[in-house]
């Protein structure tokens, strides 16, 4: 079986260069790479009724969005480096989902760009990359 | 577009309000008398007695109904409690469904549109006239109801329109006009038109003009008093900015408070009941002997149970029909997962909440007892008297003040808020009927919303009186057809929730977590 590296995509300069240090990691160990976009979303907060009347079909048009805008210019991109690359988009809390994607393709390791927090949220709250470092049950490398 | 009519509009209002700022209370007293005179024949039809009773047929007609949906469907409500937290929970959601509405999030926008004033004063109106023993009658029906609940929101998510867009409308009126289709019923059609007429009707009276003018005596309590005109031009332009100038944020703003606003009600609730744990096997005994002997309240225990029963219907809205339309908008392969979901409603807005409502009430002694005989004191106009002569919500603000002074402005933005999210559901439940009556658009949209408006300014300028009596009757009439349409679809609901069942048996339908 072919080993499988996720690395993390939000369009930011930061996720690019981790895409990017995913390549090369990938291209050096002959591995698949799965590119995973996570859009923030909370099953506990709270609606307005038009909210709720109209959620299935800005679901659609949100997806749609990160197809177009963040996940297709980036396959383009990389298409010619020669690894098999897989897109995953999904909706959920963003540490949480990648681990997920980690553990439901059986990936070797994570790859993620450090995020543009502001220290002190990051400190009150936690950031991405610092609980998935914590958490992750495969490799982390938070590419700076 | 709206900006071109909002102008105008806001002007006109502003110019009929303040054109006779000297004549404020006569405006008040014409809109009361008009009201009252017009909606009168209306109110009177609804409330009518039995002959040769005081007993109204229409609260007969509520219990009845719920009676039968809970041996109908094997009291669902209490063998399916534990299957509707998971529900909520979030076991039996599909990940890859992430990102559209969650069990959770359904029934936090339902409950939003339930919970509010009917908890607050509606419940005091039921103590207030019917005695503490109300309070058992309203824990009993809001106990059925959510069978009730259960059966006309499984309806509504079935039958819904889908549009080619992904929006979605659905609700009593879509139900009985195909639910009757597919069984081969005359009348649903006829049936689902009374429906949406009297939901438009119960969209001015309870969902807008009962919480405006409450929302105007709780302010005039705190603040002293002034016009209930100006309470309502105010409203009325918040309610117009958001629903006819798609203001979203003061919506969204309030969806996001009000829970947390529900929650500090209840924790105020809990602690001033805690303050008085001494009384609790009182006020207890209270509301079982008062609900068999009425305690001298007028009518005795058919007093108690007709009030009961009134408020407990008016506040969670089981049988109404207006929770299947709110409902009807989830996502989900599975009608009976939204039925199980909202069957939770009634239990945490009439169970838990109004019965916190009543016990302050009760246990803070706002209810005059006469110490000679153990009975109530009875006042002129045949309510209990209270310590400071208040009714309504006046009444919960005095009983909660009575323990914290400053509770009394955290309710003045609860009931503010409350009303105000109460509101702008009910101005989507309209919606829907009107739209289902004259079609989908903006002209049909925009008439509806400048109505519904103008009905928010009346309710604050009326007394209570005639506003509470026509808002009973516009709700309780939307309970009258949709009920009928549940008993000729609730074998539907069966044949759905005896295969939903089995499939989970069979693992069909499993836990992801």
């Amino acid at each position: 079986m072919t080993e499988k590296i996720v690395v993390a995509y939000d369009g930011s300069e930061n996720a690019h260069d981790a895409v990017n240090f995913a390549l090369s990691i990938a291209k050096a160990a002959g591995a698949d790479l799965i590119v995973a976009h996570v859009l923030e979303w909370s099953p506990y907060s709270f609606l307005t009724k038009t909210e709720v009347e109209e959620r299935h079909k800005r679901r659609k048009e949100e997806l749609e969005r990160a197809d177009k805008a963040i996940v297709s210019p980036l396959l383009q991109e990389i298409q010619s480096s020669g690894v098999n690359v897989e897109v995953m988009v999904k909706y959920g809390h963003i540490a949480e989902t990648l681990l997920a994607i980690v553990k439901d393709t059986g990936a070797s390791q994570l790859i993620l760009g450090r995020t543009g927090q502001s220290s002190l949220t990051s400190r009150l709250f936690g950031s991405v990359a610092g609980s998935l470092a914590q958490v992750a049950p495969v490799p982390v490398t938070i590419v700076p | 577009m709206y900006n071109k009519i909002k102008a105008p509009v806001l002007g006109a209002l502003a110019s009929c309000a303040l054109a006779a700022p000297a004549a404020a209370s006569n405006i008040d007293e014409a809109v009361n008398e008009v009201f009252a005179n017009s909606t009168g024949w209306f109110v009177n039809f609804i409330f009518s007695p039995f002959p040769g009773t005081t007993f109204p047929w229409i609260v007969a007609w509520l219990v009845v109904a719920a009676t039968i949906f809970t041996v109908y469907f094997g009291l669902i409500q209490l063998r399916g409690f534990k299957h509707s937290i998971e529900l909520v929970r979030g076991d039996y959601s599909d990940p890859n469904d992430a990102g559209e509405v969650s069990h959770f999030q359904a029934l936090a926008t339902a409950l939003s549109g339930t919970v509010g004033l009917g908890n607050i004063a509606g419940v005091a109106v039921a103590v207030g006239i019917g005695g503490p023993g109300a309070t058992f009658w309203m824990i009993l029906a809001g106990l059925m109801g959510m069978a009730s609940k259960f059966t006309e929101c499984t309806l509504g998510v079935k039958y819904r329109n889908e549009y080619a867009d992904g929006t979605v409308s659905g609700g009593p009126m879509y139900y009985i006009t195909k639910g009757f289709a597919e069984r081969g019923l005359p009348g649903g059609k006829p049936l689902a038109i009374l429906f949406a007429i009297f939901c438009i009707l119960g969209s001015f009276g309870g969902g807008n003009m009962f919480q405006a003018n409450q929302a105007h005596a709780q302010l005039t309590n705190v603040f002293g008093d002034f016009p209930g005109w100006i309470t309502g031009v105010v409203f009325a332009t918040i309610v117009f900015l958001v629903i006819v100038g798609g203001l979203k944020s003061i919506a969204s703003v309030t969806e996001k408070v009000v829970p947390f606003m529900g929650v500090l009600y209840v924790g105020t609730a809990l602690i001033i009941i805690a303050m008085n744990a001494d009384k609790i096997g009182w006020a207890f005994g209270q509301i079982f002997d008062g609900a068999f002997t009425g305690l001298g309240v007028a009518g005795g225990l058919a007093g108690a149970l007709i009030q009961g029963f009134k408020r407990a219907a008016f506040s969670n809205e089981a049988g109404v029909g207006s929770a299947a339309i709110a409902h009807s908008a989830v996502r989900t392969s599975e009608p009976v997962t939204e039925g199980y979901v909202s069957l939770l409603e009634p239990f945490i807005d009439t169970v838990v909440i109004c019965t916190m409502t009543a016990l302050v009430i009760i246990i803070t002694g706002q209810l005059v007892i006469d110490p000679a005989t153990g009975l109530y004191v009875l006042n002129e106009s045949g309510s209990i008297q209270t310590v400071g002569g208040n009714s309504g919500v006046a009444l919960t603000s005095a009983a909660f003040s009575s323990a914290f002074g400053w509770f009394r402005y955290v309710l003045v933005v609860a009931v503010l808020l409350f009303a105000f999210s109460t509101m702008i559901s009910w101005s989507y439940y309209g919606l829907k009927a009107w739209t289902f009556l004259f079609g989908e658009n903006k002209v049909s949209d925009l008439s509806f919303k400048l109505i519904f408006c103008l009905f928010v300014w009346i309710g604050a300028a009326a007394s209570l009186g005639p506003v509470i009596d026509f808002s009973d009757a516009s709700i309780f009439a939307m309970a009258v057809v949709n009920i009928i349409g549940l008993y000729f679809l609730m074998p539907i609901v069966k044949r759905e929730l005896t295969s939903y069942n089995a499939r989970r048996k069979t693992g069909e339908i499993k836990k992801f977590k």
